[in-house]
């Protein structure tokens, strides 16, 4: 199952990112493609990248949501938020366990040998907070003479949006250097400490500041998919924490906000059955094998 | 050793019937936002180099 969940991800990362005609066109793909909405965060103008950013294109909805009225066009992101909500119902947070690229990133990056540091839950809210203020209240509020906001969160913060099209269009267009000022250094900064972090902590840029895994987490609650804790064979031996790729304390409660739903707690952690999950109401037990070091005493 | 699945009852809890009210507003959600041409706006915003991603906008 771990070996299953990395070839997900890395196919995943490789269809998101599947145009590499870019070092002759110079530019970005401009297919069809581009009109859905990738299930995980994917900068749009990523040389490479296959499909749209959901939430590069919410907050360009939003940004022009004055001006779209004004002509006619009643366009609010209903095909947003509906494409994640349907994924959300479904599956709750699971995009981020096993399709997004960034989060594949983080995995691989913590992978690196270092002290490694707890992030403390108060810091996980945050991540709402960019949702509300730099995803809806910012791009609708701020306005320029002509009406339009601005992509709060792609300009600001996105470390993808540096990573994936920043630097590499930099190279692809030499132009563009002319253009770098302040804002470009912030924003590599802003990778650069979240680089870091990653060595350092589980997941952090998912935690604290993705609007996209806070957007999924609403409905981990009340997805199709759902996680089981069976407290009464729970012996609290934190082994699902200890595992979990986002630090999560799974014996005080499953279907957490920050749960992406890869099944690590259950196919790698629990030795005593505590932990299943269920579809559409119907659970799924898969059952204990008796381990050696569960049954020796200690 | 293979997983057990065991059947559900007949009857469609609250619980159950939730995650199916979600799924039917937001697939209408969806072809809301198709009838009303948001997905030619996606295309046009994800087809053009966006200067706010790179961070020089
Ligand atoms: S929370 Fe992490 S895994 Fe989920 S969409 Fe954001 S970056 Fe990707
Ligand atoms: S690994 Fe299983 S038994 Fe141990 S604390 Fe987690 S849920 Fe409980
Ligand atoms: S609680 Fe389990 S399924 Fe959820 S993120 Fe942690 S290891 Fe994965």
């Amino acid at each position: 199952m771990p070996v299953l969940r990395r070839w997900i991800q890395i196919v995943s990362t490789a269809l998101s990112n599947a145009y590499w005609m870019f070092p002759h066109t110079k530019g970005i793909y401009q297919g069809t493609l581009k009109s859905i909405c990738a299930p995980g965060l994917n900068c749009y103008s990523c040389p490479a990248a296959t499909g749209s950013c959901p939430l590069g294109s919410l907050q360009s909805i939003i940004a022009g949501l004055r001006p779209a009225v004004k002509a006619g066009h009643y366009h609010f992101g209903a095909y947003i938020i509906g494409t994640l909500g349907l994924i959300g119902s479904l599956v709750g947070r699971m995009p981020c366990g096993w399709l997004c690229p960034f989060g594949l990133l983080q995995e691989l990056i913590h992978k690196i040998p270092s002290p490694k540091f707890e992030i403390p839950k108060i810091l996980t809210y945050m991540k709402y907070l960019f949702l509300i203020l730099f995803i809806f209240i910012l791009p609708a509020l701020v306005i320029d003479d002509y009406s339009y906001g601005m992509t709060w969160f792609c300009k600001f913060i996105c470390p993808a949006g540096t990573l994936e099209a920043g630097v590499p269009l930099i190279f692809l267009k030499p132009e563009l250097k002319e253009l770098i000022g302040v804002l470009f250094y912030f924003k590599l900064a802003i990778l650069f400490v979240f680089i870091v972090w990653m060595i350092l902590s589980r997941r952090p840029f998912c935690r604290v500041a993705c609007p996209l895994g806070a957007i999924y987490s609403f409905f981990n609650k009340h997805s199709v998919f759902r996680m089981i804790h069976d407290s009464e064979k729970c012996t609290h031996c934190r082994e699902c924490y200890n595992n979990c790729p986002m630090g999560i304390k799974f014996y005080k409660g499953p279907n957490q906000h920050d749960c992406i739903r890869c099944l690590k707690c259950l196919n790698e952690s629990c030795r005593f059955g505590a932990i299943s999950y269920e579809i559409a109401g119907m659970p799924v037990i898969k059952p204990v094998e008796p381990q050696k070091s569960a049954l020796t005493p200690p | 050793m293979k997983a057990e699945y065991i059947l559900p009852d007949s009857t469609i809890s609250p619980k159950r019937a939730f995650p199916l009210l979600l799924i039917i507003l937001f697939l209408v959600l969806i072809l809301l936002g198709i009838n009303l041409g948001e997905v030619s706006t996606v295309m046009e915003k994800a087809i053009k180099i966006c200067l706010d991603c790179i961070g020089i906008g």
